[in-house]
């Protein structure tokens, strides 16, 4: 059948909506072959019809096969760039290498080319009235109280405040910080909130 | 300190002055409407600058008071609240933008001409950026390996657009007469909605409401 393999990636990808699998750069290979087959198959065919009226519809059922293979592709690399860019808001213009992993290189170069765009944007912000832009990537969920008890999971290592305390952050030490100042490393996962 | 008597010039040829509360009040709902409405509205770039500015102010006034103080606290809190809703609103523009970005652009493009622009130019070119780079995306991974005539990136089939059918929550800011709701049979119905009174309605009927500030959807 036509278009076999090509369900088969779309149907790979939807068993995982939230987390991102791997690139799979060998199916998509052995789609744009067939589609290139097809394409082939199809040539031949359309030369033919001027004498042999019957090629025609094999030739338009080529086609439709040929339209839908490019329709789910886009679709697959659509879901895909929805999902790195999800990316982009939890953990930042950083990857973790795991995560890095799971993208082809393209697929990288265009989250970075995301995060750039994303970045200036940002930084744009209020600029007329003398900010150096606004991160939206904080304050994410809205605010419940200004200070949150937060356990640490790492060794992290010195943290300056916006007051201007320090703190040393160690693994299973306890904290009690302002929200504003924490979230970024609680994605990170190296603050846990407890309270 | 307060909020609510501090006069600032909203811009300082025309000296319009209003107040800081009224700002607040215009940003919130401005907020909420983004929120509840699927399609992009217009920006409100005055009113996020004038409140970050303000911002700015109130975070020089905590900074004077001793830690402890009290009020400190409170104002803080509720600075953090104002942010919160700020980066909130322009990140929900940001989405939208995202997930419409082809038919918002092509409707911005004209808009931009007669002045009448939703996007700050910022939006705009953001939206521009991420189109090209979407389609550059594609362009390399699959469809400059397909056959000839499929390499085309076609943006009229790729374009997702806003449901203007979906129904809505909304209040009346003022007694407005003769709104046309279409009927699928084809028979029009005009209704009439009273101040302070609430609907739910179709979004379409009442796109232009929302975006004159007729209506506050909820």
């Amino acid at each position: 059948m036509f278009a076999e393999k090509v369900i088969e990636l779309l149907k790979e990808a939807e068993r995982n909506p939230v987390t991102i699998d791997p690139f799979n750069d060998d199916k998509i290979r052995q789609i744009l072959e067939e589609m290139q087959t097809l394409f082939r198959m199809n040539m031949n065919d359309a030369n033919a019809t001027t004498e042999n009226k019957s090629l025609w519809t094999t030739v338009q059922v080529r086609h439709s096969a040929l339209e839908r293979n490019k329709r789910c592709l886009l679709a697959y690399l659509y879901s895909r760039m929805a999902k790195i860019k999800t990316l982009r808001w939890e953990f930042g213009a950083i990857l973790p290498a795991d995560v890095r992993e799971l993208l082809s290189d393209d697929e990288y170069e265009w989250f970075t080319k995301y995060s750039m765009n994303l970045a200036s944007y940002m930084r744009s912000l209020g600029q007329d009235i003398g900010y150096n832009g606004i991160d939206l990537t904080e304050n994410l969920k809205p605010p419940k109280s200004l200070y949150i008890e937060v356990l640490c999971m790492a060794d992290y290592g010195k943290l300056e405040l916006e007051d201007g305390d320090v703190i040393l952050l160690k693994k299973n030490s306890r904290h009690f910080l302002p929200t504003s100042e924490c979230q970024t490393l609680i994605r990170q996962g190296i603050l846990k909130q407890i309270s | 300190m307060d909020l609510t008597d501090d006069n600032i010039a909203l811009s300082e040829d025309e000296e319009e002055e209003i107040t800081a509360e009224v700002v607040l009040k215009t940003l919130q709902s401005a907020w909420q409407n983004e929120r509840l409405a699927p399609e992009i509205l217009p920006h409100r770039n005055d009113m996020v600058e004038c409140m970050l500015g303000q911002i700015q102010h109130m975070e020089r006034n905590i900074n004077k008071l001793p830690k402890t103080d009290l009020r400190a606290t409170i104002h803080k809190m509720e600075l953090s609240r104002i942010k919160f809703i700020i980066c909130n609103y322009l990140k929900t523009r940001l989405s939208k933008i995202e997930k419409y970005c082809i038919p918002i652009l092509n409707e911005e493009r004209q808009r931009v001409e007669s002045g009448t622009n939703f996007l700050t130019p910022m939006e705009y070119k953001y939206a521009q950026e991420y189109l090209l780079n979407m389609e550059n995306h594609m362009k390399t991974v699959v469809l400059d390996k397909m056959p000839g005539n499929m390499q085309m990136f076609e943006s009229n089939k790729m374009a997702e657009h806003p449901n203007m059918q979906s129904h809505v929550f909304l209040k009346a800011n003022e007694t407005i007469n003769g709104v046309v709701l279409e009927d699928l049979a084809g028979e029009d119905e005009e209704i009439d909605l009273e101040e302070g009174s609430q609907h739910i309605l179709q979004y379409k009927p009442i796109a232009d409401l929302v975006k004159n500030g007729k209506v506050q959807l909820i």
